[in-house]
């Protein structure tokens, strides 16, 4: 025998603790009981902590004493044995013993009296047999930790492979007051603790230490141990320490810090330490399922407090009911004060005894009325600090309690909440005697629920994240898309649009603005096509001829229109191909160039009220600016404004000089009966029409008429949007729409404004200078081709360097009004600055052209 | 509501703790009766039935179950500690403000036993001498200081003065002495040894002041009662003491003119045991755990020692524990004890009731 008695193994203090009175005397007066059989067991499927047991057995089936009658659901669960013979006489739910007193499924087993076991599977030398076979054993014997919350035994046997477990603790502390379950348990057999905590080394790989620890409160038992240790033959390391008694040591944590002087991290086990604790019962339990095979199907259980008639220590079937066990300890309800599974200060209330003793049921306490009182009402706490001098985990209790009631989560976590193992040392000490653990079960119940929610909610997030990143990339690709579009639609549209700045920059004959220069034609393919245009064209003049002459005189007139409109597109055509054939298609300037000598080559009535068209044309857009400008009140009013009296001017003056020219009765009458849809030809007419017609009327009245009317709907629209805005009407933003676009509108006009004017003015200035003369429509055709002989030879140098001229003075009054504008903070300075850049390019580009033209 | 364990409790609640605090008083009570008549035992006798009354009043406003909350004795402890605190003979009206001060102020105001953040005897002591300087700096003589001419005040010669403003028969001199305190701030020519020979306040006395070393160590007594009974926990006393005594050591200058007192000399004058077994220990304005109580009491220490030796007025324990009570929510915040399976004390937030 290798045990030393005298080695006297150094043992920890743990923080706190408290001293209730033990009044374990009272239950160990008698020695342990005899084993009661009951008539009826009621089995819970779950006694553990884990997935509950499946039953095997069906309603009606026989079964016996140890048989199996529900196996265990995975790793993390335990099976379920018949504590008695008999047959099954209900699968359901029946109350069993939780704190909360609800029901779960039990199987119901009514004796037959018998008590008739199965055959059960002995062992002489265990060791004789492979581990897993061991292990075999012990987990279809059902255990559970029998000290507390019945963790399944099993699983703390087979621990993680990097956890070396190399401390055996078996706990027979016991410090609860009353209980003397474990007491007895060592007392009277002391060997099978011994055996099955050599059992339980021998499973955990033999560590190091092993470690039975007793209070000292417990003289006869640490005796017993000590001997029974002692009387083991071979090797056995077994050190049974005792230590000063003090609640709670016996917690599992505090019993390790009290033995080894380690805590176990929180959120930890012990094995991750290397070390393991088992229950003395636990020990038990796994010798006796190795060694004789027996299940567990009955336990010691403390039957203790004053209202009952006999206190002691039964051994006592599983699933008997605790009613039938009270009723044999003679027990008086009417001295009662309530009932208790467990010890005063861990233990729970039961609100009914019609719940079986289960495998963690220590104790029965049935306290009298004078031995354990109905708590006084809490009263307010004085913060005097009692609770946290007895918390064990050295938590502040008077925190905590602070903090439960405002229902502040956060700050109970931060004081750490979730250590605390609700021991009840600080509500026991408490002289307000304030239910401190209620309030912290309730907290824990509140944080534990929310952290399931937030999991949930997490989890749902998650998924509705998920499936927002999903739309988003959808979203995004659509996006990107639709913006390529955009883009290619928008540079069509700058396209356009600076063609139609050229075109508005050089006023020429509709035809002319109607030919776009292609941007990427065949040039070759192009230039086949004018000349065809122009052969088919000179085709078709020559056949108007012919027929002029062969016409009857009421006809002629019409055939010399016709005619002259032949001769209008031969001159397109050769005008065309002239372009083409002197200017690179891409390059505007030569285009420009080629356009300017073009317009050259017109005859001056096609000129003259070409140009008035475009003016007219302008004239409309700037009226629009101008009266959406008045709607915004914008500043630029006065400048459209007197762009626009300008306009109409340069009009009258056009037209003056048109009806100098001389009326085209001839023209006029074919116009009327001209049905040729050329917009070219048509607009030219119309131009003429009109012209001829302002003899009756004045163009600038007309002009002034239009004006007033655009001016007059603004007017109405501003009305209606101030009145739509009033009134919050849902339209208003509609109109507001309107109102932008004026805006845009507006600032475009400021740009093309400054360019309006100077392209007519040297233009004009030189139509007049080419002065008029005939009447009749031939001489008029050939006094145009003399013209535009002669101002094909006019040099473009002249006219560019009038362009410059003018644009440069417009540059300047253009920076001085955007350096205005700038220091007032004015929103028309984008605007402005737009056209004046605008307007720099158009003149470096000129002057790049003179300078062209120069070399 | 269930019965939900621990079914165990300590017997007893925090009116058996009130009562023990307030018997732990009598020795110091019996001390001051002794050597200064019984002006004290009035005070106490008077101040601890308008604070009773004044609580009462107040519950009835409140609404509040009366024999439940005055069932914890709370105002009775109040009332007793500040009738220690105020000199004896004063006017019956400093009572009633006082009272006033304490329960009605100090207590109510901020919600009633457990919430007040300040001690509410030591607010209403400071409310009192700041407001009536002159009633509250008057303390009768010692006994060991009369000469043959004068006597103890007598019983009634006190009430009649309390009550009624008669001028106390006999011994006008027993009345109106100045403390040890006073005196040893007062002098700055004399070295220590030559004023403990001169002043009949020292000469008659065995180590520190005469009268006030027995006060002192009758409240010794009473504060390891209560230490004994495990009422409080010996941190912020025993830091207090410690506190003042390091420090008197370093300012004694070997009993020189300049010196500021032996450390035998502060710790037996003044309110020195009452304010460390008494009103530091007052558990809801004091700090919360034990390393914070360490704190609160070295620091309550430091500051006595310093209002005495540098501030205006020669008693500091008041001022010292009130501006103690203004730090306790910080020194709480540094000093969240390390919680078992944390290898660190979390600095968490502690937030003050509030
Ligand atoms: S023991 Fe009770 S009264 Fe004292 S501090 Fe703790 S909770 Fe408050
Ligand atoms: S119940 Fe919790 S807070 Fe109270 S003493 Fe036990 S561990 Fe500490």
């Amino acid at each position: 025998m290798s045990y030393n008695v005298s080695s006297v193994r150094k043992v920890f203090d743990i923080p706190g603790g408290v001293h209730p009175p033990e009044s374990k005397e009272q239950s160990l007066q008698l020695p342990l009981g005899p084993v009661l059989l009951p008539q009826r067991v009621v089995l819970p499927l779950s006694q553990h902590i884990g997935a509950p047991a499946k039953a095997i057995v069906a309603v009606g089936e026989k079964v016996r004493t140890g048989q199996l009658i529900a196996e265990p659901q995975g790793l993390f669960s335990v099976g379920l044995h018949a504590s008695i013979s008999g047959t099954v006489s209900a699968i359901e739910d029946r109350p069993i013993p939780h704190t909360s007193g609800m029901n779960a499924e039990c199987i119901v087993i009514e004796s037959d009296g018998l008590d008739e076991w199965v055959a059960l599977d002995e062992c002489e030398d265990y060791t004789a047999l492979e581990r897993d076979a061991l292990m075999a054993k012990i987990r279809t014997a059902g255990l559970a930790g029998m000290g507390g919350a019945g963790f399944p035994s099993a699983i703390k046997l087979n621990p993680r492979a990097d956890d070396k477990i190399d401390t055996l603790i078996i706990n027979g502390t016991e410090c609860e007051p009353y209980i003397t379950a474990d007491d007895t348990l060592m007392r009277e057999q002391a060997d099978a603790v011994i055996q099955g905590t050599l059992l339980l080394a021998h499973l955990l790989g033999a560590p190091s230490t092993v470690l039975i620890g007793v209070e000292d409160n417990k003289p006869t038992a640490i005796t017993a141990l000590k001997k029974a240790a002692a009387a083991i033959e071979g090797e056995c390391n077994i050190e049974i320490v005792d230590f000063p008694t003090k609640y709670p040591s016996g917690g599992e944590k505090q019993l390790i810090q009290i033995l080894t002087g380690i805590e176990v991290g929180s959120g930890d086990v012990p094995a991750s330490l290397g070390i393991v604790c088992h229950n003395v019962g636990t020990a038990v339990a796994a010798w006796e399922a190795v060694r004789y095979g027996r299940p567990l199907i009955s336990r010691i259980t403390t039957v203790v407090g004053e209202a009952l008639d006999t206190q002691r220590n039964i051994e006592v079937r599983i699933g008997t009911l605790i009613s039938e066990v009270l009723e044999q300890n003679g027990f008086n309800a009417d001295e009662a004060a309530r009932l208790i599974m467990g010890g005063p200060m861990m233990g729970f209330a039961l609100q009914d005894a019609g719940v079986p003793i289960v495998k963690t049921s220590n104790c029965i306490l049935a306290p009298s009325k004078q031995e354990l009182p109905e708590p006084p009402p809490a009263q307010a706490c004085i913060r005097c600090g009692m609770c946290a001098e007895a918390c064990p985990a050295s938590l502040l209790p008077q925190q905590l309690f602070w903090y439960s009631q405002s229902e502040d989560y956060d700050r109970l976590q931060a004081h750490n909440l979730m250590d605390c193992i609700e021991c009840g040392a600080c509500s026991f000490v408490c002289p307000s005697n304030i239910p401190l653990v209620q309030y912290y079960r309730a907290s824990k119940g509140a944080i534990k629920q929310a952290a399931v929610d937030k999991q949930k909610s997490d989890r749902s997030r998650e998924r509705f994240e998920f499936r927002q990143a999903r739309l988003d990339k959808a979203e995004a690709e659509k996006e990107a898309k639709r913006q390529a579009r955009k883009q290619a639609a928008a540079e069509a549209k700058k396209l356009a649009a600076e063609k139609k700045e050229q075109e508005l920059l050089q006023p020429t004959i509709a035809p002319v603005a109607a030919v776009p220069i292609p941007a990427a034609v065949d040039p070759e393919a192009e230039k086949a096509k004018l000349e065809r245009a122009l052969s088919s064209a000179q085709n078709r003049l020559d056949k108007a001829h012919e027929r002029l002459d062969d016409a009857e005189p009421e006809r002629r007139d019409k055939m010399a229109a016709r005619v002259k409109e032949a001769e209008l597109k031969v001159l397109d055509a050769q005008k065309k191909l002239e372009q083409f054939n002197t200017a690179d298609n891409n390059d505007p300037v030569a285009a420009a160039i080629a356009r300017a000598k073009a317009k050259a080559s017109l005859p001056p009535h096609a000129k003259l009220t070409s140009s008035i068209e475009a003016l007219k044309k302008r004239m409309t857009i700037a009226a629009d600016k101008l009266s959406s400008a008045k709607t915004e009140g914008a500043a630029t009013v006065d400048a459209l404004q007197a762009g626009l009296d300008k306009m109409q001017g340069k009009i009258a003056k056009l037209q003056q000089e048109l009806i100098d020219l001389g009326p085209e009765p001839a023209v006029e009458a074919t116009v009327k009966e001209d049905t040729t849809p050329d917009p070219a030809a048509a607009a030219i007419e119309r131009a003429k029409a009109k012209a001829a017609a302002s003899a009756n009327m004045s163009p600038a009245d007309k002009l002034h008429d239009q004006i007033t009317s655009i001016e007059k709907r603004i007017a109405k629209t501003a009305e209606k949007v101030a009145v739509a805005r009033a009134e919050g009407s849902s339209t208003a933003d509609a109109l507001q729409l309107g109102l932008d676009k004026m805006t845009a509108k507006l600032d475009k006009a400021r740009a093309d404004l400054g360019e309006l004017a100077p392209q007519v003015q040297p233009e004009s200035a030189q139509n007049v200078d080419s002065a008029p003369e005939p009447d009749a429509a031939s001489a008029a055709i050939a006094k145009a081709k003399a013209k535009a002989a002669a101002t094909a030879n006019m040099l473009p140098e002249e006219k560019l360097r009038d362009q410059i001229r003018s644009m440069q003075t417009r540059i300047e009054k253009t920076t001085v009004k955007v350096t205005a504008a700038r220091a007032e903070g004015s929103d028309i300075t984008d605007a402005l600055q737009l056209g004046l850049d605008k307007m720099t390019a158009k003149l470096e580009k000129a002057k790049s052209e003179l300078a062209e033209l120069s070399n | 509501m269930r019965i939900t364990s621990p079914h165990a409790h300590t017997p007893g609640n925090t009116g058996d703790v009130m009562k023990q605090i307030i018997l732990a008083t009598i020795p110091g009570l019996i001390a001051l009766t002794y050597f200064f008549g019984p002006g004290s035992l009035i005070n106490v006798i008077m101040m601890t039935a308008a604070c009773m009354g004044v609580e009462a009043a107040i519950l009835k406003l409140r609404r509040r179950p009366l024999g439940f909350y005055l069932g914890d004795y709370s105002a009775a402890v109040t009332g007793v500690l500040l009738g220690l605190a105020i000199p004896p003979y004063c006017p019956w009206w400093i009572v009633a403000i006082g009272a006033i001060s304490a329960i009605g102020i100090a207590k109510h105001l901020y919600g009633g036993i457990g919430y007040n953040p300040f001690n509410p005897a030591m607010i209403a002591y400071v409310i009192l001498l700041i407001s009536f300087p002159l009633e509250m700096s008057q303390w009768a003589e010692p006994r060991t200081v009369l000469t043959e001419s004068k006597e103890l005040i007598g019983p009634f010669s006190a009430l009649s003065h309390i009550w009624f403003g008669t001028p106390l028969t006999g011994a006008l001199d027993a009345w109106t002495g100045a403390t040890p305190l006073d005196s040893f701030k007062q002098n700055n020519s004399l070295l220590v040894e030559q004023l403990y020979a001169s002043d009949s306040l020292f000469s008659t006395a065995r180590w520190a002041g005469a009268g006030w070393e027995w006060v002192n160590i009758g409240f010794l007594a009473g504060g390891i009662y209560l230490l004994y009974k495990k009422i409080f926990t010996w941190h912020a006393p025993i830091a207090m003491l410690a506190m003042l005594f390091f420090c008197a050591c370093i300012g004694y200058d070997n009993g020189s003119s300049n010196s500021l007192g032996s450390p035998l000399f502060h710790l037996l004058s003044g309110g020195t045991m009452l304010g460390a077994f008494f009103i530091i220990t007052d558990p809801v304005s004091s700090a919360v755990s034990n390393r914070g109580r360490l704190i609160f009491g070295a620091l309550a220490g430091l500051l006595i020692y310093l209002i005495r030796s540098f501030g205006n007025y020669p008693d500091a324990v008041a001022f010292a524990v009130l501006l103690m009570n203004f730090a306790a929510p910080f020194i709480d915040y540094y000093t969240v004890p390390r919680t078992y399976g944390h290898k660190k004390a979390k600095r968490a937030t502690i937030k003050q009731e509030s």
